[in-house]
C-alpha cells in the first residue's frame, strides 16, 4: 500500500515537471507521435474513403470495433454495408471474401490471429493466389488478408505461430510485415491499393507501441513500395535483417554492439514477398557478414531463404559463415521463463552478430 | 464475291430451298419462331420451406431448337474429349459431363450473361453455355496457346469473365463460398442479378458450403446453391456419404427446391423461380436430379460402383438430350432429318474446333513466367535451376 502510494506521489510529482520537458521537445522536432493502432486505423480510414469498393470483414470488427481496436470507429463512419461482423467461420467468410474480390470489390479479410488463418488457408492459396495464373490474367484478386501475426504473450502453443514463411513461398501472394507506425500506414494503404492478393503480418505487442511520423507519413496520399526493404540503421561490420517486432530488437541489438565497436547494419525487410533480395546482397557485400533474425519457426523458415540468397548471390563477399536467430523449434510453451527461450531475445542477436565478426563467445558444447 | 459466298454456305442455300421442295408444310424457320408452346414438366418440383413453381413450362419452337443445338454440341464435345485423352493429347485431369447437359443449357435459359455462374472442376460444358468457343475449350485440353487460359489452366481451370464464369475450381467445395462472395458482391454493387453456385452431391457435405449458407442467409445474399446430384462422389454413392442424401432440404431454414436434372424445360423454371426468389429473399438451394455417362474423371471407368444396366437405363429412359428431340417431333416443329441434319453439323463444328485446336502451338517458353501478378513490381523469379533461369515478372 505504502509502496503504491509512494509510487503516485512520484508520478505526479513527474507529470508536474513533464509539461516543461515535452515543450523542449516539441520546439526542436515537429514529429508527431502515433501507435501503431492508430497508424492501421487511420490507414483503414482513408482507404475506405477514397475508394468505395474497400469494405471490411471479420470477427468482432464492427461493433466490437475489432479485437484488438485496429478498426474502432469504422462501422460508425461507414456503416453496415461496409464493415461486416461475421461468424466465427474462417473457411466461409474468407471464400466469401475472395468471391467478391474475383468480382471486382476490395475486401480487407481480419484474422483474429493468423493461427485462425489456417482453418482458410486453401482459399488464400488455391483460390486467391493462384488465379490470376490459372486464368491467364483473368481473375485477379484485389484482397488483403491481415491481422496479428507470432507469437503474443502468454498465449500459448497454438495462438503463437507466426506464418510469414508459409505464405512468403507462395507465388501469386505479396506476404508484408510493418514494423514501426510509418509501415503500417504506408504498407496497408499499399497493400490495399495492390491488385493481387495481399498477406499483411502484423503483430499484437506492437499495436500499442508509438513511433515517430512525419507529415508525409500522416498524408493520405501515402503509401511505402511493395518489395522494398528499409535500412534502419547503417552500419559497417554485420548485416542483420529482421521483421516486425525483430526490427526492435535488432536496433537494441546494434546500439549494443556499437559500445564494443562491432557496427551493424539493420534492415527492416517490411516486404517478405517479394524479397529485397537487392537491398540485402548489397548490404552484405559492403559488411561481409549476415545474421538473420525472425520469430517464427527456423527450419524453411524466412532466415533460410535469406541465407540460401545470399550464399548464392554473394559468396566470394562473405567473411564469416551466415548466422540464423530465430524461434526455438518447439510449439511455444506457456510457462514465462520457457516462454522466454522460445522466441529470440536481444542478446541472442548481439552473440551472433559477434560470431560472425569472429569477435568471441565460445560455442556451447554440441549434444 | 457473291459467287464464293454461295459456294460457302451451300447448305444454307440448300435450307433456303428446303420449304419450298417439302410442299407439306409452309411453317416458320423454326430458328427464330418463338410462338409459345406450353410443356410440362417430367415430374412436379419437390419444395422445402416454399412453395413450389408451376410444371407448365413456357418455351418456344426456337428455344427448343436452341436446348437441341447446344446440348448436341456439348454432348459431342465430351465424346470428342474423351478420344483425345485417350489419344494422350490431353494430360491430367478430364471431368466429362455427358448426360447432365439440360443443367447447363436450361439455366442459361432462365438468365442472363450479368448473373455470374461459378462451378467446380466439371466445367466445359458451363463455359460453351457462357458463350465459350469449342475452340477455346480443345486449345485449353491440350495445353495451346488458343486455350481460353492460354493453356496454363487446364479442364479444370475454364473461365470467362466478360460473361461472368468464374471457373473452374479444383478443390471440392471452395467454388461454393466463392459463389456466395460473387453474391455478396452483387448486392453490394446494387446489380440487381444473381449468383448460381454448382456443387456435386459429394461437395454438399462440405463445411465450408454450410459456413456460405448461413452467412448467405444471415446477410440475404442473392445466392442460389445448385447440388448437381448425379449420385456419386467419385466412386462413393450418395447414401455411402450423405446420411441425408435430400440435398435440397439441407439448408434448414434455407428454401429448396428438387428439380429434374435431366429436363431441360424443369431446369429453366426452376433457375427462374429461384433467380427471383434470391434477389427478393436470399439464398435458395437447388437440386437438380442429374447423372454422369462417364465415370468422374477419365482415369475411373465408372463402372466398378455402378452397373452397366443402370447407366444403360438412364440413357435409355432420362438421356436430356432424346427428350428434348421427342419434344420437337411430337409438336411437329422439325422433321428427323433435320435433327439429325443438326447433329451432322455439331459433329463437324467439333471436329473442326480440334483440328484448328491442334494447330494451335504450345505457350512460349516465357509464359512460365506471366500472369503470377496482376501487378508484379519488377519482381524476380526463378526457374528449377535459378542461376540458368530466371526472369522479371512482367
Amino acid at each position: 500500500m505504502y509502496a503504491i502510494a509512494r509510487q503516485r506521489i512520484l508520478g505526479q510529482s513527474f507529470q508536474k515537471m513533464r509539461p516543461a520537458v515535452s515543450v523542449l521537445r516539441s520546439y526542436s522536432s515537429a514529429a508527431k507521435q502515433i501507435t501503431v493502432r492508430d497508424a492501421l486505423n487511420s490507414a483503414l480510414d482513408e482507404e475506405m474513403s477514397a475508394d468505395p469498393k474497400v469494405f471490411l470483414m471479420g470477427e468482432e470488427v464492427g461493433e466490437y470495433q475489432g479485437a484488438y481496436k485496429i478498426t474502432k470507429g469504422l462501422l460508425e463512419k461507414y456503416g453496415p454495408e461496409r464493415v461486416l461482423d461475421t461468424p466465427i467461420t474462417e473457411a466461409g467468410f474468407t471464400g466469401i471474401g475472395v468471391g467478391a474480390a474475383y468480382y471486382g470489390l476490395k475486401p480487407v479479410v481480419e484474422f483474429m490471429t493468423f493461427n485462425f488463418s489456417m482453418q482458410a488457408i486453401d482459399h488464400i492459396i488455391n483460390s486467391a493466389a493462384k488465379s490470376n495464373y490459372m486464368s491467364a490474367g483473368q481473375i485477379s484478386v484485389p484482397i488483403v488478408f491481415r491481422g496479428p501475426n507470432g507469437a503474443a504473450a502468454g498465449v500459448g502453443a497454438q495462438h503463437s505461430q507466426c506464418y510469414a514463411s508459409w505464405y512468403a513461398s507462395c507465388p501469386g501472394l505479396k506476404v508484408l510485415s510493418p514494423y514501426n507506425s510509418e509501415d503500417a500506414r504506408g504498407l496497408l494503404k499499399a497493400a490495399i491499393r495492390d491488385p493481387d492478393p495481399v498477406v499483411f503480418l502484423e503483430n499484437e505487442l506492437l499495436y500499442g507501441e508509438s513511433f515517430p511520423v512525419s507529415d508525409e507519413v500522416l498524408d493520405s496520399s501515402f503509401c511505402i513500395p511493395i518489395g522494398k526493404a528499409k535500412i534502419e540503421r547503417e552500419g559497417k561490420d554485420v548485416t542483420i535483417t529482421a521483421f516486425s517486432k525483430m526490427v526492435g530488437y535488432a536496433l537494441k541489438a546494434a546500439e549494443i554492439l556499437e559500445k564494443d565497436g562491432i557496427y551493424a547494419e539493420v534492415i527492416n525487410l517490411r516486404s517478405i514477398r517479394p524479397l529485397d533480395r537487392s537491398t540485402i546482397n548489397t548490404s552484405v557485400r559492403k559488411t561481409n557478414r549476415l545474421v538473420t533474425v525472425e520469430e517464427g519457426f527456423p527450419q524453411h523458415g524466412v532466415g533460410a531463404e535469406i541465407c540460401a540468397s545470399v550464399v548464392e548471390e554473394s559468396f566470394a563477399y562473405l567473411d564469416a559463415p551466415v548466422e540464423r536467430i530465430a524461434g526455438a523449434d518447439v510449439p511455444m510453451p506457456y510457462a514465462a521463463n520457457l516462454e522466454r527461450m522460445a522466441v529470440p531475445q536481444i542478446e541472442d542477436i548481439v552473440r551472433a552478430a559477434k560470431r560472425a565478426c569472429y569477435r568471441s563467445v565460445p560455442l556451447a558444447a554440441a549434444a | 464475291m457473291a459467287l464464293s459466298y454461295l459456294r460457302s454456305s451451300s447448305s444454307r442455300s440448300a435450307n433456303f430451298l428446303k420449304p419450298l421442295s417439302s410442299a407439306a408444310s409452309l411453317r416458320r424457320p423454326i430458328s427464330t419462331d418463338t410462338t409459345p408452346i406450353t410443356v410440362e414438366t417430367s415430374v412436379p418440383f419437390t419444395s422445402h420451406q416454399c412453395e413450389a413453381p408451376s410444371r407448365s413450362v413456357e418455351t418456344n419452337p426456337s428455344e427448343l431448337l436452341t436446348f437441341f443445338r447446344d446440348m448436341a454440341l456439348m454432348r459431342r464435345m465430351e465424346i470428342a474429349a474423351d478420344s483425345l485423352y485417350k489419344a494422350k493429347l490431353i494430360r491430367g485431369f478430364c471431368h466429362l459431363y455427358d448426360g447432365q447437359e439440360a443443367v447447363a443449357v436450361g439455366m442459361e435459359a432462365a438468365i442472363t450473361k450479368k448473373d455470374c455462374i461459378i462451378t467446380a472442376y466439371r466445367d466445359h460444358c458451363i463455359f460453351i453455355g457462357r458463350g465459350g468457343t469449342l475452340l477455346e475449350v480443345f486449345a485449353e485440353l491440350m495445353g495451346r496457346q488458343a486455350g481460353c487460359s492460354k493453356g496454363k489452366g487446364g479442364s479444370m481451370h475454364f473461365y470467362k469473365k466478360d460473361s461472368n464464369f468464374y471457373g473452374g475450381h479444383g478443390i471440392v467445395g471452395a467454388q461454393v463460398p466463392l459463389g456466395c462472395g460473387l453474391a455478396f458482391a452483387q448486392k453490394y454493387s446494387k446489380d440487381e442479378t444473381v449468383t448460381f453456385a454448382l456443387y456435386g452431391d459429394g461437395a454438399a457435405n462440405q463445411g465450408q458450403l454450410f459456413e456460405a449458407l448461413n452467412i448467405s442467409a444471415l446477410w440475404d445474399l442473392p445466392a442460389i446453391l445448385v447440388c448437381e446430384n448425379n449420385h456419386y462422389g467419385m466412386g462413393t454413392a450418395e447414401w455411402r456419404a450423405a446420411k441425408s442424401p435430400a440435398y435440397y432440404k439441407r439448408g434448414d431454414y434455407v428454401p429448396g427446391l428438387k428439380v429434374d436434372g435431366m429436363d431441360a424445360l424443369a431446369v429453366k423454371q426452376a433457375c427462374k423461380f429461384a433467380k427471383e426468389h434470391a434477389l427478393k429473399n436470399g439464398p435458395i438451394i437447388l437440386e437438380m436430379d442429374t447423372y454422369r455417362y462417364h465415370g468422374h474423371s477419365m482415369s475411373d471407368p465408372g463402372s466398378t460402383y455402378r452397373t452397366r444396366d443402370e447407366i444403360s437405363g438412364v440413357r435409355q429412359e432420362r438421356d436430356p438430350i432424346e427428350r428434348v428431340r421427342k419434344l420437337i417431333l411430337s409438336h411437329d416443329l422439325a422433321t428427323e432429318k433435320e435433327l439429325k441434319d443438326i447433329e451432322k453439323e455439331v459433329r463437324k463444328e467439333v471436329d473442326d474446333a480440334i483440328a484448328q485446336a491442334k494447330e494451335s502451338p504450345m505457350p512460349e517458353p516465357s509464359e512460365l513466367f506471366s500472369n503470377v501478378y496482376a501487378k508484379s513490381l519488377g519482381v524476380e523469379s526463378f526457374g528449377a535451376d535459378r542461376k540458368e533461369v530466371r526472369a522479371t515478372l512482367a
